[in-house]
């Protein structure tokens, strides 16, 4: 059997604004517009995706909180309506998705021989969390590839930053090993925002965007901070500011997601692709693509312009 | 007006699993003992804030006339199923959200098909009120909000009580310690997390059984710090119900059980307003009437005053 691969990983955040702005057909809200530039984002997502002929999507999701180690969907299929607690308002989502449980048992059997505590989810009457859902409609809307999810173990806030880093450096290395032994094409998926402070208010419309701006300052700089070094390479270094970051910007790679991706991309030294930053509800949200086929791009400030100009664009 | 108050542990072990410990079953003898004398009060309504509904956009009211699902919980999926239908006051709701509003607070009612109500919120209303006599009101607990927000949350329950002339009881849907054990523990097996939470929450009880809800309402930050998980900001449960039930250590309380559930400290207890305090201190805490906003501390330039806080703040 051909060896697989992990072809793309991703920086997936799951605002519901933006299903909602999308206004698909599972979702029962509808919207005039909104977040555009992270829409967008999503689009050139979906395309480098459509061309990568993924076999699986794999999610790690903050909103599938776990206190009792990691937990991975355990049933080949799901169907039901998600409705978030959060902003039942904008997300009412009717989903039907299929799992790959076969990948799934793998991951898990990789993490359970890492020491991991690690469990399969098999109550066919769960509903799959919203960040999950989001994260996969917005990469792929089509919903046409299997996907494994993977919930979010809550040690950050149980223990420290580190703790949980620990953990998901070797969540990560089981994902790779898994997938690897599997023969597949994975895509991964990081379904967190960068800053996390929201707005405790909302407009009469929601999508009217006049009102959307990051929270505060601060959580900008720090944002620009970590897109940079993921767009240098610098994802070590990243991984060594993450407990400032998390606590400082209060952002939500307290769930592991970012750091389980790092971990199983083996942490890039090749320049992430920033499709686009925005703000939602005051959080910062950035769509970021990783493509291991780039192991030998070094980064350089110039690389894109110089592109451009190759192909015929103005001076 | 409030018949009584109570304080519930939202964990689903003593609904699904009784029979695995003795106490698991002591625990669902307890649920069942408040539910025999909440049957048997004049109440009309059942007034829930509930710790395991967290919100971002200001205070949710569930206030839907009926609502069926089949919950499941996002980590002790494999104990099972939970099946419900539940009856809310919509009325309620709407003058609960009116009367936040007048105190300045941000508040909406949720009123849709398959909104996901919390572990906690299910389990207590199956056991507590299995027939739907008594109708319900579900308030959420926004992770943003400290005490002086969460005390006006309490203080407009009472109006919207004062205004409906119903008699109700309140519910505080909550763990006391809410660290949960890390890997797996059979039922014989459950204990306390640590012997620090296991006096923290002795002494909360030792308070509660003495009637000091105030008391124990002005302990919470210590408690939040020495005993509980920091998922959010704060331990609020006791702010709510006190501003709720007029911020004094006028009451009797029973302690119905006390117990482990999965390592948190899991309390069924009873509160009656009594006639006589069991203490009579003085607080030095603020007392507010309305929800004034944060105070920005930060960016105050020298020389410059910060904005006065509205009169009512200081009553």
């Amino acid at each position: 059997m051909k060896q697989g691969e992990i072809v793309l990983g991703a920086l997936a955040p799951h605002p519901p604004h933006l299903v909602y702005a999308e206004n698909p057909p599972q979702n029962e809200p509808k919207a005039e517009c909104g977040w555009e530039v992270l829409r967008w984002g999503y689009e050139r997502l979906r395309k480098s995706l459509a061309q990568r002929k993924v076999d699986v999507l794999i999610v790690h999701s903050p909103h599938w909180r776990t206190m009792t180690g990691t937990h991975f969907l355990g049933v080949e299929h799901f169907k039901g309506l998600s409705v978030d607690p959060v902003f039942p308002n904008l997300f009412r989502f009717h989903y039907d998705l299929k799992v790959d449980v076969e990948l799934s048992r793998q991951i898990f059997t990789e993490a359970q021989g890492l020491g991991l505590e690690v469990q399969m989810m098999t109550n066919p009457d769960f509903r799959i969390d919203y960040g999950t859902i989001i994260s996969c409609h917005l990469s792929r809307p089509e919903w046409d590839i299997p996907i494994v999810a993977i919930s979010s173990h809550g040690l950050a806030r149980y223990f420290n930053m580190e703790v949980m880093q620990a953990v998901m450096l070797k969540l990560g290395q089981a994902t790779k090993v898994a997938v690897e032994k599997s023969g597949k094409r994975a895509a991964l998926l990081a379904s967190n925002s960068l800053s996390h402070r929201h707005f405790v208010v909302e407009p009469e419309v929601p999508e009217d965007m006049s009102f959307e701006h990051i929270q505060n300052h601060s959580q900008y700089l720090w944002d620009m901070k970590v897109l940079d070094l993921m767009k240098r390479g610098q994802t070590q270094e990243l991984l060594e500011i993450m407990p400032d970051f998390t606590e400082q910007a209060v952002a939500e790679t307290d769930g592991g997601s970012l750091t389980w991706l790092l971990s199983a991309l083996d942490f890039p030294t090749y320049p992430a692709e920033v499709h686009a930053y925005g703000s939602v509800i005051g959080t910062g949200n950035a769509i970021v693509e990783w493509n291991p086929h780039n192991r030998q791009v070094e980064w350089n400030p110039h690389n894109r312009q110089v592109e451009w100009r190759a192909q015929g664009g103005a001076q | 007006m409030i018949n009584k108050a109570y304080l519930l542990p939202g964990m689903p072990h003593p609904l699904l699993c009784p029979e695995k410990s003795s106490a698991y079953q002591k625990l669902r003898q307890a649920y069942e003992r408040v539910g025999a004398e909440i049957q048997d009060s004049q109440a009309e309504l059942v007034l829930i804030y509930s710790t395991f509904w967290p919100s971002v956009i200001g205070h949710q009211i569930f206030a839907r006339p009926e609502t069926t699902w089949t919950h499941v919980d996002e980590e002790f999926h494999a104990l099972g199923s939970i099946p419900y239908t539940f009856q809310m006051d919509e009325e309620f709701g709407e003058l609960y959200k009116q009367q936040c509003l007048a105190r300045n607070l941000h508040a909406r009612t949720v009123n849709y098909a398959g909104f996901p109500l919390d572990t906690g919120t299910v389990v207590a209303l199956k056991l507590i009120n299995p027939d739907n006599r008594l109708k319900a009101v579900v308030t959420s607990s926004n992770v943003y909000a400290d005490r002086a927000e969460t005390l006006v949350l309490g203080k407009a329950a009472g109006d919207a009580l004062e205004h409906s002339g119903k008699k109700a009881v309140a519910l505080v849907i909550s763990a006391l310690s809410n660290r949960l054990h890390q890997g797996r523990v059979t039922p014989e097996e459950d204990r306390i997390h640590s012997l620090k939470d296991e006096e923290w929450n002795r002494k909360f009880l030792e308070f509660l059984e003495e009637g000091r809800l105030e008391d124990v309402a002005q302990l919470s930050r210590q408690f939040h710090r020495e005993a509980r998980v920091h998922k959010v900001n704060n331990f609020k449960p006791f702010w709510w119900l006190s501003g709720l039930m007029g911020q004094s250590n006028r009451f009797q309380g029973e302690v119905f059980e006390y117990q482990s559930v999965y390592g948190t400290g899991a309390a069924v207890v009873g509160l009656e307003p009594a006639a006589v305090a069991a203490r009579d201190l003085e607080f030095d805490e603020a007392d507010p009437d309305v929800y004034a906003g944060e105070r920005n501390v930060l960016a105050v330039e020298a020389g410059m005053e910060p904005e006065p806080e509205p009169e009512a703040q200081n009553v």
